[in-house]
């Protein structure tokens, strides 16, 4: 069985279909890279799946579960589906450790040692064991990513939602986030990623949907994707990478 | 006529300005308080609630302290007590601060990125949990600097009360004019004792206001 | 327990009391703006040792109340030979006033100016006040344009306390009215929801006066 399956998703804003009618299934331990133009609607199928944003028509369920709009299925699909946005969105207020103990102990209510012992942990798993202590202004952007990478992790989700987290980043910075995110791969976590990182999932990923106008205008193996694009939009895309 | 000396002056003008001080922290408190109340209501999801929040600031902003000091005063005795002017002064200040805190504090909730809205409910989190553990804690802190500007508007707004007849400082000012006939030396001392307890006000929301910003920079 | 029946007897103290508010507002928001503009100019870009006098006058108006500032001119300056009416005593309140809070608002908008504005205008061979005039003055002023709006509005309700030295505003109007009906809270009611009325019709007023001064987009 699927682990996300996407059905029929369509989504509009005002008068704009964003999207028009989307199906994936996306299996365990699958690593899947959404590609295509600005404005083709992959950022916002995303944020459907993690319900920051509502569909208007169709189905999107994770493990079994429907996707409804009340804040208790919201909070247990959350639970299950975490989310690295483009803007790292740390909480400047709090430490790094700070970061990853507070979504643990408010929403699932795991005791304060348990939640410290799991926040250091997952810095470790990222490299930032040794920033436990230090407020996002006094890490870099990549650094800052890997936080969040952290805290996503420490509410043990079955999967991950990544909306293009190396674009707002220096050059130089983005290999450490993507070389965690490979980690994640290769470790079985079932990975959904907007990217313009073409390299990346060509070698990392499992699937490569590329969208177009709202629509999954080609889906395949990354080989197949890339070295024979059957459309000319896919082709004029990979063209311009 | 009795002779006054400058001291005398002074003095009572000093003891006057006790009240102003005593009628601006109940107003300030008073008006944070309630504040607090309307500001939940403002950003609250519940519609009825937020819209009866927009109107109130929105009348207590648009009419002149004056009026709503004369309609507390007149508007409680219509309910048919007798209203001395202290308890009249108190519940208009305090409504009328609160509505300008209301809006000082829901633009600050506001300034706060909408990606920690995002990111806080992609990690499960409810409303009542994003606003006490992520929102109001970033909210607070930049409110800081116009909260402390705005206490400054309390204890200018406290003067209108002498008008009512509550006497503190600016009333203290007119009763001595009248019995020294020196209103250009009363009334420049009465400034200088307002200016006293404003200017540090002034300078420390300025001041908090500067730090903010450098500690925003460096993000 | 209401009683409105002298609004027919006695709105033409009313309208009287509109009409010098709204004559107070006038010539206070211009004058009030243009001096705001002067000191603007001495704070950020004038002579030096000019701008100590300017801060003290701005720092002064701004953590004192407007009555005292009003009773201090009508009371107090005639000591040293200055009389005037109740309404030029109001007037000249009201600008004073006005004058140092734009000041602080119109400064934030100059000081928002790209140092491009500066450089340009001086290798276009323009003396600094001429960069200011032409170059700096207009965009900053809409940019806080909003700001400036918000200010003569609080200017315009506060005004209501020029009653106390019995300038004949619209407050003026309420006392002498209740003082003759004794309907004191009908009276108060009233008038308070025509400043409510006279405050969003100013507003608009100032946002029209806005987008006629400043066509284009600029400034942004």
């Amino acid at each position: 069985m699927s682990l996300i399956e996407i059905t029929e998703v369509r989504k509009s804003f005002g008068a704009n279909e964003v999207l028009k009618g989307i199906n994936i299934d996306v299996d365990p331990g699958e690593v899947i890279a959404i590609i295509g133009k600005s404005g083709s609607g992959k950022s916002t199928l995303l944020r459907c799946i993690n319900g920051l944003e509502l569909i208007d028509n169709g189905s999107i369920s994770v493990a079994g579960a429907g996707l409804l709009p009340d804040e208790l299925h919201l909070k247990a699909l959350r639970l299950k589906v975490g989310m690295i946005f483009q803007q790292f969105n740390l909480f400047p207020h709090l430490t790094a450790g700070g970061n990853v103990v507070l979504s643990q102990m408010v929403v699932r209510k795991t005791p304060k040692a348990e939640a410290e012992a799991m926040a250091r942990k997952m810095l470790e798993r990222v490299g930032l064991g040794h920033k436990y202590d230090a407020f996002p202004d006094e890490l870099s952007g990549g650094q800052q990513q890997r936080v969040a990478i952290a805290r996503a992790l420490a509410m043990q989700p079955i999967a991950l939602l990544c909306d293009e987290i190396t674009s707002a980043l220096d050059p130089e910075l983005v290999a450490e986030v993507l070389g965690v995110v490979r980690e994640l791969a290769s470790e079985g976590m079932t990975l959904l990623m907007v990217t313009h990182e073409m390299k990346f999932a060509r070698d990392v990923c499992s699937r490569v949907v590329f969208m177009h106008q709202g629509r999954v205008h080609e889906i395949g193996k990354p080989e197949e994707v890339f070295a024979d694009p059957k459309t000319p939009e896919l082709k004029q895309f990979l063209g311009m990478h | 006529m009795i002779e006054f000396s400058l001291w005398d002056i002074v003095r009572n003008l000093l003891l006057a300005a006790r009240w102003t001080v005593v009628l601006s922290l109940v107003s300030f408190m008073g008006g944070a308080l309630v504040g607090t109340l309307l500001l939940f209501m403002r950003i609250g999801r519940r519609r009825v609630l937020g819209l009866f929040a927009k109107y109130y600031v929105e009348l207590f902003q648009g009419t002149p302290l004056l009026m709503q000091l004369f309609l507390a005063f007149f508007g409680l005795g219509l309910v048919g007590i007798d209203v001395p002017a202290w308890l009249a002064a108190g519940v208009a200040l305090i409504l009328w601060s609160a509505a300008f805190l209301t809006e000082i504090w829901r633009g600050c909730v506001e300034a706060i990125a909408k990606g920690q809205w995002e990111a806080s409910s992609s990690l499960g989190m409810g409303y009542v949990q994003q606003m006490r553990y992520v929102i109001l804690p970033q909210a607070m802190k930049i409110a800081i600097p116009p909260t402390v500007g705005f206490s400054v508007q309390v204890i200018k707004g406290t003067a209108l009360t002498s008008i009512i007849g509550f006497v503190e400082l600016s009333k203290a000012g007119t009763v001595v004019t009248n019995a020294t006939f020196q209103p250009f030396m009363v009334y420049g001392l009465v400034a200088l004792i307002y200016f006293a307890l404003c200017w540090p006000l002034s300078k420390s929301s300025q001041v908090l206001e500067r730090k903010l910003n450098v500690a925003h920079r460096n993000h | 327990m209401f009683d409105y029946a002298w609004l027919a007897q006695y709105w033409p103290v009313l309208l009287k009391g509109i009409l010098v508010t709204i004559q107070l507002i006038t010539v206070g928001a211009a004058a009030g703006i243009a001096l705001g503009i002067a000191c603007a100019w001495v704070r950020s870009l004038g002579p030096k040792w000019l701008r100590p006098a300017v801060t003290a006058y701005v720092e002064l108006i701004r953590n004192t109340p407007f009555l005292i500032q009003l009773f201090f001119i009508f009371f107090g300056l005639p000591s040293l030979g200055l009389q005037m009416s109740e309404f030029q005593a109001a007037n000249l309140a009201m600008i004073i006033n006005l004058g140092a809070y734009s000041c602080e608002i119109i400064r934030a908008g100059i000081q928002a100016t790209p140092r491009g504005q500066f450089e340009a205008g001086a290798s276009l061979a323009m003396t600094p006040f001429e960069t200011f005039r032409h170059v700096i003055l207009v965009p900053s002023l809409q940019r806080i344009w909003p700001a400036l709006c918000s200010q003569v509005i609080i200017v315009m309700l506060g005004s209501s306390v020029v009653s106390q030295i019995a300038a004949e505003d619209l407050t003026f109007a309420a006392n002498f009215i209740q003082s003759r009906t004794f309907r004191a809270f009908e009276a108060y009611f009233v008038s308070t929801a025509i400043y409510l009325v006279l405050a969003i019709l100013l507003r608009q007023v100032l946002i029209a006066a806005g987008s006629f001064i400043f066509p284009r987009r600029s400034g942004r």
